[in-house]
């Protein structure tokens, strides 16, 4: 049930990437996994091997595993605060010694930031910490953050919102709950407004929230964001 | 104790400063009254809105014969051996908990005048203003050989619940080899993709039981709703399995026999193991009988949905006559919810804003082949009035056609929780 809750979440979270829609996937990021296979188990039952098992790995210190014999510079990086998180693993697995020079994974790297995406997708898959994929989110929102301040300082009206909100609840649910349409409660405005304009000018694929959001006026979205803002 | 004393005393407060100034309408009743016909998609939502953003100011009540409500549409999921019928049931229970005065009865009268609608009990209820959204009927002898009285022997199966069963339970009895017959409706019609994603799923049942079993579809239109997209998804899933007769071919000259299991197409009769009649449709029986109606269905103000006819009666999804918005739950639901804007605000004084609808169609092509239409709509002078729209495209890769489906379970849990609470 979890693992079917995080697939439709993550499956939905994947359109908020600038690229084409169908471009992310755990089932992708399984293949990638086989080049890591030799040295990290993931999944249920697994052990430590060479590497450390990946179960989790989300919101792990670097260096954490104990019975694991790391590199002292990785045990080094995790004193000195490094977790792993979107970042923190993508630039690692993108080109492992830049990050840690010492380190004893063997690795040359992945340069392409698709089977960087893909492949976390699918570790995230294995990590029960909820924050992963707020973070995968923000990952790949990143890219879009190009809304014109003007439009950000917008206040908006949250009983218009709530009005406007009203068409969203048909599918998104206003519970919060996600069974294949992600919950948008609680959102941070600027998350919102980024999200909806992004959508608007067609840089978020989906396209029915780019028909919804493209409708929408700065103030409508102003609103929305407010309205939801103070949902739970 | 004394916690629950302080809140009975500052509740109590709140209802008499409430009733030291009431809102008094024409009988001297102090709160208004909104009756609301019809508990599915357009009704039951408007009830649920009305009641939850009026805050107790205005008395909603629902009247729906059915104590439970299985949803028409995501039926064809379960013909296809994707979902089962409990999947698609849903109680009153949260609606009437939430506040609204739920009533098991049947509406057979609305006196414009009194402004009191009749039930089969025998007793009426009065309104201020009354929303009607009763869905479909069935024309007569819109199919030659075929009335109500014929709906067990050729299922329509168009409204949810038994006659999804029983189409369910005919089509699992085929002998191998035997042969499904449909006779698709005429538009305007609930559903524009419904008989095709039928046609689907009935295959995907079939493919896997009866996989040398034949759809044979008979229609009175020359094109249909995501034609592209469902006969890509013809040829690629169930090959040679589905025959579709369209209007340029007789397909609209059909006769059926109830009793010999016989279909006429453009004078050829065959013997058919299931037919499934989808007959010309018009509005759900009420609406004429409120005096709404003109021809099969009810004209509507684009703004509000009130009709053309009452400005105190409200007409919502398969059974107004709106414009450009297709006859679907999505749509009903997004109605509703202009309507019961408009509706709050005209009696409470609350505030209006523009109307603002919306509608997509997922369909189901195979298990995990999903594929949708949408558009964005608003209201003109003269009707609901499309704006902008999408719709799959053929050769899309299988993983996103997976994505679409589960989208579309993703919808169907929303708009049930925005229909029932």
């Amino acid at each position: 049930m979890y693992c079917k809750l995080v697939l439709l979440l993550l499956v939905t979270l994947i359109h908020g990437s600038a690229y084409a829609e169908s471009i992310y996937s755990i089932s992708s990021g399984a293949k990638i996994f086989k080049k890591c296979e030799n040295c990290h188990q993931i999944g249920e039952g697994a052990e430590n091997r060479v590497g450390p098992q990946l179960n989790n790995i989300y919101g792990r210190t670097a260096g954490g595993v104990p019975g694991v014999k790391y590199s002292k510079s990785m045990v080094q990086a995790g004193e000195e605060g490094l977790v792993w998180n979107n970042e923190t693993l993508s630039s690692f697995i993108e080109n492992p010694k830049r990050l840690i020079a010492k380190t004893q994974m063997s690795f040359r790297g992945l340069r392409n930031e698709d089977d960087r995406k893909n492949l976390l997708l699918y570790l995230s898959e294995f990590s029960k910490d909820g924050t992963k994929i707020k973070e995968f989110e923000n990952f790949v929102k990143n890219k879009n953050q190009n809304v014109d301040p003007t439009i950000l300082s917008i206040v908006g009206d949250p009983e218009y919102g709530e009005y406007l909100a009203s068409e969203c609840m048909t599918c998104h649910q206003s519970s919060g709950l996600d069974d294949g349409i992600p919950g948008i409660n609680a959102w941070q405005t600027k998350d919102f407004v980024i999200a909806m304009h992004a959508y608007k000018n067609k840089q978020r694929p989906h396209p029915v929230m780019q028909m919804m959001a493209g409708r929408l006026t700065n103030e409508e979205i102003a609103a929305l964001a407010a309205y939801f803002k103070d949902l739970n | 104790m004394k916690i629950n004393r302080r809140i009975f005393m500052g509740n109590s407060v709140i209802a008499a400063s409430t009733l030291a100034a009431p809102t008094v309408f024409a009988d001297g009743h102090a709160k208004p009254r909104v009756v609301v016909i019809g508990g599915g998609a357009g009704g039951a939502t408007a009830a649920r809105y009305i009641s939850k953003d009026s805050k107790g100011k205005i008395d909603v009540t629902l009247v729906e014969p059915s104590r439970m409500y299985y949803t028409c549409f995501f039926s064809n999921l379960y013909l296809g051996g994707v979902k089962s019928i409990d999947d698609l049931g849903h109680s009153y229970g949260k609606i009437a908990a939430g506040g609204v005065n739920v009533v098991h009865d049947w509406a057979v009268g609305v006196d414009r005048d009194s402004k009191t609608v009749s039930l089969a009990s025998g007793s009426s209820v009065p309104y201020d203003k009354l929303i009607l959204s009763p869905g479909i009927d069935f024309i007569d002898d819109a199919v030659e050989g075929w009335n109500l009285s014929s709906q067990n022997a050729m299922p329509h199966a168009y409204k949810g619940g038994s006659q999804t069963e029983l189409l369910k339970a005919q089509i699992a009895s085929m002998p191998q080899g035997g042969t499904y017959a449909m006779v698709a409706p005429p538009n305007p019609y609930r559903c524009p993709p419904g008989p095709y994603e039928r046609v689907s799923m009935v295959a995907h049942y079939l493919k896997y039981n009866n996989p040398t079993a034949k759809i044979i579809v008979a229609d009175p239109k020359p094109k249909f709703s995501k034609q592209g997209l469902f006969q890509e998804g013809w040829a690629k899933h169930y090959d040679g399995m589905i025959e579709w007769i369209s209007s340029d071919f007789g397909g609209g000259n059909v006769s059926v026999d109830p009793h010999g299991m016989r279909v006429s197409i453009d004078g050829e009769t065959v013997k058919v193991d299931v037919c499934n009649v989808i007959p010309a449709m018009k509005a759900g029986r009420i609406a004429e009988l409120a005096g709404v109606t003109e021809g099969n269905f009810a004209p509507v103000n684009a703004s509000d949905m009130s009709t053309k006819a009452n400005a105190d009666i409200y007409v919502l999804g398969d059974a107004s006559q709106q414009g450009d918005m297709p006859k679907s739950g999505f749509s009903a639901n997004s109605q509703a919810k202009v309507c019961a804007n408009a509706v709050r605000g005209s009696l409470t004084g609350s505030k209006v804003f523009p109307a603002k609808f919306s509608n997509t169609c997922w369909s189901l092509v195979h298990a995990n082949d999903g594929i949708k239409v949408g558009a964005t709509y608003k209201a003109t002078a003269e009707k609901i009035a499309k704006v902008d729209g999408f719709i799959s495209a053929t050769n899309e890769s299988a993983e996103l056609r997976k994505a679409t489906y589960e989208e579309s379970e993703g919808w169907y849990a929303g708009i049930t929780a925005d229909m029932f609470g």
